[in-house]
């Protein structure tokens, strides 16, 4: 699905092209030009939905990230068997046997 | 004798006379699998040689009389939950080519409890739907009818376990992902207590609501299952140290001195006329089994929705920020900068419905958005928690449905995400508040699809759900039309 920039851009909108490239970029996702006009309609449609939560009065109101009121969890400090550096790569795309081969960086 | 047909309770009798052995079992399960699976779509990965070996291990182990409560039992898993040497996709591109080192701690107790690993169950993409339209590999049919979906996102685990491609499955419930499916394929799918089962090996979408939990043919079965895979795990930090009790002692069939609640907000519009039907013909078989009711309110219900497609997608942004083309999984291998690298083996690993979720995520907890979305969303999350306290303190269980309407035919919604998030409303605030929630079948709509009838209790009070659960499918003969 695709839908025409101009209805994108039109005012009143919760989300503009531009910041969905922004987010995109710092959510290290690349987009095309019809991704970025849907994903800004669809978005624009959740957060619209999202503002129902400005309703609600929440002075005061302490925010739960965490349903159960659990404090930290310490274990002793013990050194315990891992996966083995073989193991470990198996799974990498690109590895020498050694480490995981990146793109140079520097 | 179709073997395949059977409950665990029912083929652990017939293991245990010897009537038949896991290797039978098995092989029969497959012959069932062969025989449908073309038609259902359930399985990602299937372990045909895997499967027989460990069937005649468990043969091996009964006979030297060491029985596990699983033993010799053919269970599939929702490919979300890491198996070792068994490929696990969570239903996406990304990890196409994923062989996990090591067992999730449930996968673990299973097998030491004797369990036949048959494969991988399809899935929405990391978990993330409602009909398990997006995933990389298909879409699963519901068994009761073919042109419909079977929910989600365990979709393929309830798909199995209906079409009786496996005896019992595992699933994860992060919004309704368990109890969804199973009401919509005519099975009991328990979500327990947030810290009752270990998370370790699960990939996590939103590691606050995420919990794993069993799907099943029956309450006796779910009951089994959940024995089995609860409690502490030193691997995961938000596992809680509680004694796992017998849930299959609370499989009694009376049901006096239990008052259940009906919350108001669960029966409000937009509810599918037959399945309030359903569910209140099912509060009224409670209450001949000897309960009390009364009306309850729980009036933040209404923002559970929107409160969830905050924090779920903030969390998943940063739990899936991992697949980065470089540790595991899908790698554009055309890219020779580092972010080009990151930017594209992202976009072409994760599917729409992934990277919609990933964006909402990252744009409620970026800078300047962050107290109008995720913080808001976490007051609106306590006020959903206080709504539940006040509702415990009058009553031991809540009685609602689970999806506002029956399973809804392949592709009907497939342009609008904010209307299949809307239909998560009855089960989201389960998960916001850590609470166990169950689906148990309580009837089946004129068009022939099953419904669901939810229950929810106060934390680690999943023997309540029980009872309850075994008195309801004690007083009522549903007949399985699955015609496959």
């Amino acid at each position: 699905m695709t839908c025409p920039v101009e209805y994108v851009t039109k005012q009143g909108m919760k989300i503009t092209p531009e910041e969905v490239r922004y987010v995109a970029r710092l959510a290290r996702l690349s987009l095309s030009e019809a991704e970025v006009a849907e994903t800004t309609l669809q978005l624009d449609g959740i957060l619209s939905y999202v503002e129902k939560l400005g309703e609600l009065d929440t002075t005061g109101v302490l925010p739960t990230t965490h349903a159960l009121d659990i404090r930290n969890a310490f274990r002793a400090d013990e050194l315990h068997k891992s996966l083995t550096q073989h193991e470990a790569l198996a799974n990498g795309p690109l590895q020498n046997g050694e480490a995981f081969v990146v793109p140079r960086v520097i | 004798m179709k073997l395949h047909t059977l409950t665990i309770h029912a083929l652990q009798e017939l293991l245990a006379r010897g009537e038949t052995s896991s290797l039978e079992l098995t092989r029969a399960v497959l012959a069932r699998i062969d025989a449908v699976e073309g038609k259902v779509n359930a399985y990602i990965t299937l372990d045909r040689t895997g499967a027989l070996a460990q069937a005649e291990a468990a043969d091996v182990r009964r006979r030297q009389g060491e029985v596990g409560g699983l033993c010799g039992i053919p269970l599939s898993i929702k490919d979300v939950l890491c198996t070792k040497g068994l490929r696990t996709t969570a239903g996406s591109r990304i990890l196409e080519p994923f062989i996990p080192p090591y067992d999730a701690t449930v996968v673990e107790k299973l097998r030491a409890a004797g369990a036949v690993i048959l494969g991988k169950t399809s899935m929405d993409e990391f978990a993330m739907g409602s009909a398990n339209e997006n995933c990389a590999y298909g879409v699963p049919k519901n068994p009761w009818n073919l042109a419909h979906v079977c929910g989600g996102s365990s979709g393929g685990s309830a798909a199995s376990v209906a079409a009786d491609e496996c005896t019992a499955s595992l699933g994860s419930d992060t919004g309704g992902s368990i109890r969804q499916p199973a009401s919509h394929c005519g099975l009991v799918g328990i979500k327990p207590t947030y810290g009752r089962v270990s998370r370790f090996g699960l990939l996590a979408y939103a590691s606050s609501l995420d919990q794993v939990g069993p799907l099943t043919k029956d309450v006796r079965d779910a009951a089994i299952m959940l024995g089995a895979i609860s409690g502490y795990d030193p691997r995961d930090s938000t596992s809680v140290n509680q004694p796992v009790p017998d849930y299959t002692a609370a499989l009694i069939p009376e049901f006096n001195g239990l008052t259940i609640g009906i919350p108001k907000e669960y029966f409000g519009a937009g509810l599918d006329p037959e399945v309030e039907q359903a569910v209140r013909h099912g509060i009224s078989l409670l209450t001949e089994a000897g309960a009390k009711t009364v009306e309850i309110s729980l009036p933040h219900t209404e923002y559970g929705v929107a409160a969830y497609y905050i924090i779920a997608p903030a969390e998943a942004s940063s739990n899936l920020a991992r697949y980065d083309g470089i540790r595991y999984g899908f790698r554009d291998h055309d890219r020779h900068e580092l972010l080009e690298m990151y930017k594209h083996s992202r976009s072409k690993g994760f599917g729409a419905e992934v990277k919609r979720r990933i964006i909402i995520g990252t744009y409620a907890l970026s800078s300047g958005y962050y107290d109008a979305y995720y913080k808001k969303a976490s007051q609106a999350r306590t006020l959903i928690i206080e709504d539940y306290a006040r509702a415990f303190a009058q009553c031991d269980l809540l009685v609602s449905p689970v999806t506002p309407a029956p399973a809804w035919k392949i592709g009907e919604k497939a342009d609008d995400p904010l209307s299949v998030y809307l239909s998560d409303i009855l089960t989201i605030c389960t998960n916001l508040a850590g609470l166990p929630g169950m689906s148990v079948p309580c009837g089946i709509s004129s068009g022939g699809l099953p419904i669901g009838l939810q229950l929810q209790a106060s934390h680690f009070a999943e023997e309540k759900i029980f009872r309850a659960a075994y008195a309801l499918e004690q007083r009522l003969d549903l007949k399985n039309s699955c015609q496959l």
